[in-house]
């Protein structure tokens, strides 16, 4: 069947398994503008590129209205991209019509944020699960029903769960069967848009094990979407940060936490309080000050000056490049230096 | 915004501005009956910052709103809520509409949604003001300059002829807050003010709150589920679960020694930023319990792990974790076989959630 089921890529040595050689997910360039009903142009996503290996978790994490769901929307042709490209598994998607991509969306799967909205709530489980299996010609006849109760099984439902109706589960339960769903078809990509976010602090925990635990025994790549650090954490090999449609700061994750570059990302991370009074209180948070901008008309040079606590005269004119960095990292700020020294915007 | 008229609308320092006790609430509808809130106390104090915490369904938002008395009239409420000596259970509408916005008042979830979009700020604002403490139009402007500057609204003389649509999110909550602290409220009830706005703007709001309760010495009671806001803004905290308290501490001993179960499965599960790396996530096994009914029993017995015959046999009062010493008055629990303080949390199960499903329950807000 599908490459991610020989070639499993453990979590823990993604960076090592997860072959980037043949992303499963390579978007290059992508911009996603808008016209706005004012005359004008929103630049939702404006050139963005992000790869997803096999078998890796990439997070794409960004404040509302950075344009991050616009991507992943864009990455499963919900939407049309209007430039850059869209590649899954090598092929060409971006243009494709509605009627060419069908076939090809066995191999890609999106899980929203909101499963009592995106489940239909006349049909039973079991039907919600079985339709792509049946639209994709996976299976047939019983041996539908023997994949719909060994995929319950898999997000930890029963098999009676197939014959009851999205209401009559509960929010964390949904999710489950979203997720149960977005892998009906042994997909190579799952791209999940902030799939914990409407979940209770309980219920979030094991909806996140879920995630891992399939994602590691599946080897699926995964293009994580949230506004949620510590989620993003604990899910993705590697994180992508974006600010106003763009991505300003890229890095594996444990260095991402643990040496922020860019300034925007080290106020990001300092502005999400930690559960813990002591350390809490004793943390420095840097207040970003001033509104984000509109993305109908960016501002100038580098698009976070306006509300950089560091932002010179240089940053206010001169577009700053997403460069490469040792460590295989990438960030968009002139005050980085080539060797990865970054100022700290706390002080 | 003048610091004068502080101290004619506090009560004696040590006296609660807010006490509620066995508060109860149920909805009755022609099928069914929800006991959303069942026997919960708690005082606020001068000043104060009190959090309360529980997941989706646990009864947090319906305490509050049951302290303003906007519950519809299908709700039925026992117990007691006095504000500043005054009881608010069976008082009158008019009697509470006195109260309400003047000596207490509340901010909500989504600002969109709580302000007028036809109305520009400063009429909003200016409103409160005219109607309780009987200023001019022209005062009820300069005043309502002051509260945006208050709230950190930067050039507030030109953004007070806007309208809610011409601010971002994270504007439109100061208004708000503007708004409810007008009449300089003894107390402030925030319901999750800052769940719907992003992080970098969460920062801002609570730092405005912190500045409220400085400078105005207003009592806030911070309704939320986000353990991470707890720790940076409250100095009490109350637990619910499932319409009753099971645990009141201070915040370092909560977060510390939390001694019930379920608020320990509570911090267990929350994740953590920040270089703790890939962990399996501690679960609390099972579903929250129907709320058709409040059983003699401990409600937590289900999915607890120190559960014994006990608890499904008696409801655990809630009283002192320490009963002998008294100094630890404090720190209450309900629960027959609480943590002691140094005790070390037994390993959640990491069992999936796999019960029968209860519709309405645990659900995603």
């Amino acid at each position: 069947m599908t490459a991610a089921q020989t070639v499993p890529a453990p979590r823990d040595s993604a960076e090592g398994a997860a072959d980037q050689q043949h992303p499963v997910l390579r978007i290059d360039s992508m911009e996603r503008h808008f016209a706005a009903s004012g005359g004008g142009t929103v630049r939702a996503v404006d050139g963005v590129s992000i790869t997803v290996g096999r078998g890796e978790v990439v997070g794409l994490v960004g404040e509302s209205g950075s344009g991050k769901s616009t991507v992943g929307r864009c990455a499963v042709r919900l939407d049309e991209p209007t430039g850059g490209t869209v590649h899954i598994n090598g092929t060409d998607i971006t243009h494709l019509s509605r009627r060419a991509v069908r076939p090809l969306r066995k191999d890609f799967h999106l899980v929203f944020q909101d499963p009592s909205s995106s489940l239909d709530p006349r049909m039973t489980i079991g039907q919600i699960i079985a339709e792509p299996i049946r639209l994709h010609r996976r299976a047939r006849g019983a041996a539908v029903r023997e994949r719909v109760e060994e995929l319950l099984a898999q997000v930890g439902l029963r098999p009676e769960h197939a014959d009851r109706h999205p209401h009559e589960l509960s929010g964390g339960q949904r999710q489950r069967i979203s997720i149960a769903r977005a892998l009906s078809c042994d997909p190579d990509l799952v791209v999940a848009d902030e799939p914990t976010s409407a979940l209770d602090v309980s219920v979030q925990a094991s909806v996140l094990n879920l995630l891992a635990d399939l994602q590691r025994d599946r080897g699926f790549g995964c293009l994580f979407i949230t506004h949620d650090l510590a989620a993003v954490e604990f899910l993705a090999d590697r994180i992508a940060v974006m600010y106003l449609g763009q991505i300003v700061e890229q890095a594996p994750t444990a260095e991402l936490f643990a040496d922020p570059k860019h300034p925007y990302t080290q106020a990001l991370l300092s502005a999400a309080p930690v559960p813990d009074p002591v350390l809490q209180r004793s943390r420095e948070r840097i207040v970003l000050h001033g509104e984000l901008p509109s993305p109908l008309d960016p501002p100038p040079g580098c698009r976070f000056h306006t509300r950089c606590p560091l932002a010179t005269e240089r940053c206010r004119t001169e577009v700053p490049v997403l460069r490469e960095l040792p460590g295989g990292r990438q960030v968009s700020c002139h005050l980085v230096g080539d060797d990865g020294t970054a100022p700290d915007a706390a002080v | 915004m003048t610091e004068t008229v502080l101290e004619s609308v506090r009560g004696r320092v040590g006296e609660p501005v807010l006490s509620v006790r066995d508060l109860s609430v149920s909805f009755r509808s022609d099928t069914r009956t929800v006991h959303a809130v069942d026997g919960v106390s708690y005082d606020l104090h001068p000043g104060e910052v009190l959090a309360v915490v529980g997941e989706s369904g646990c009864g947090k938002s319906v305490t509050s709103m049951a302290v303003m008395g906007l519950l519809p009239p299908t709700a039925r409420i026992g117990g007691s809520i006095r504000v500043g000596g005054r009881e608010l259970v069976g008082a009158p509408e008019k009697e509470l509409q006195k109260i309400r916005g003047k000596d207490i008042a509340m901010i909500f979830q989504e600002p969109m949604t709580s302000l007028n979009p036809v109305l520009t700020i400063g009429r909003q604002i200016g409103e409160v003001l005219r109607r309780h403490q009987g200023l001019s139009r022209k005062e009820a402007r300069e005043r309502s300059v002051d509260l945006l500057d208050l709230v950190g609204i930067p050039a507030p003389r030109s953004r007070i002829d806007e309208y809610p649509h011409q601010l971002s999110g994270g504007m439109r909550q100061r208004v708000m807050i503007a708004i409810a602290v007008a009449c300089d409220p003894s107390v402030l009830i925030a319901d999750e003010p800052t769940t719907a706005l992003d992080v970098t703007v969460q920062a801002g709001i609570l730092e405005v709150l912190q500045s409220l309760r400085e400078r105005l010495g207003t009592a806030i009671v911070l309704v939320t589920h986000d353990l991470g806001v707890v720790a940076d803004a409250a100095d009490r905290v109350l637990v619910m679960y499932a319409g009753r308290s099971v645990e009141e501490a201070p915040v370092h001993d909560l977060f510390a020694t939390a001694r019930h179960p379920y608020t320990r499965g509570l911090l267990g599960a929350v994740l953590r930023p920040g270089g703790e790396g890939k962990r399996r996530l501690p679960e609390i096994p099972g579903l929250v319990p129907s709320l058709d009914s409040q059983p003699d029993a401990c409600t937590f017995a289900p999915r607890c792990s120190r559960a014994d015959d006990t608890c499904t046999a008696g409801r655990p009062g809630f009283g002192s974790v320490d009963p002998g010493t008294g100094t630890d008055a404090a720190h209450r629990a309900a629960c027959w076989h609480p943590y002691g303080a140094g005790e070390a949390s037994d390993t959640l199960t990491a069992t999936p959630a796999t019960e029968p499903a209860r519709p309405d329950q645990e659900a995603g807000k």
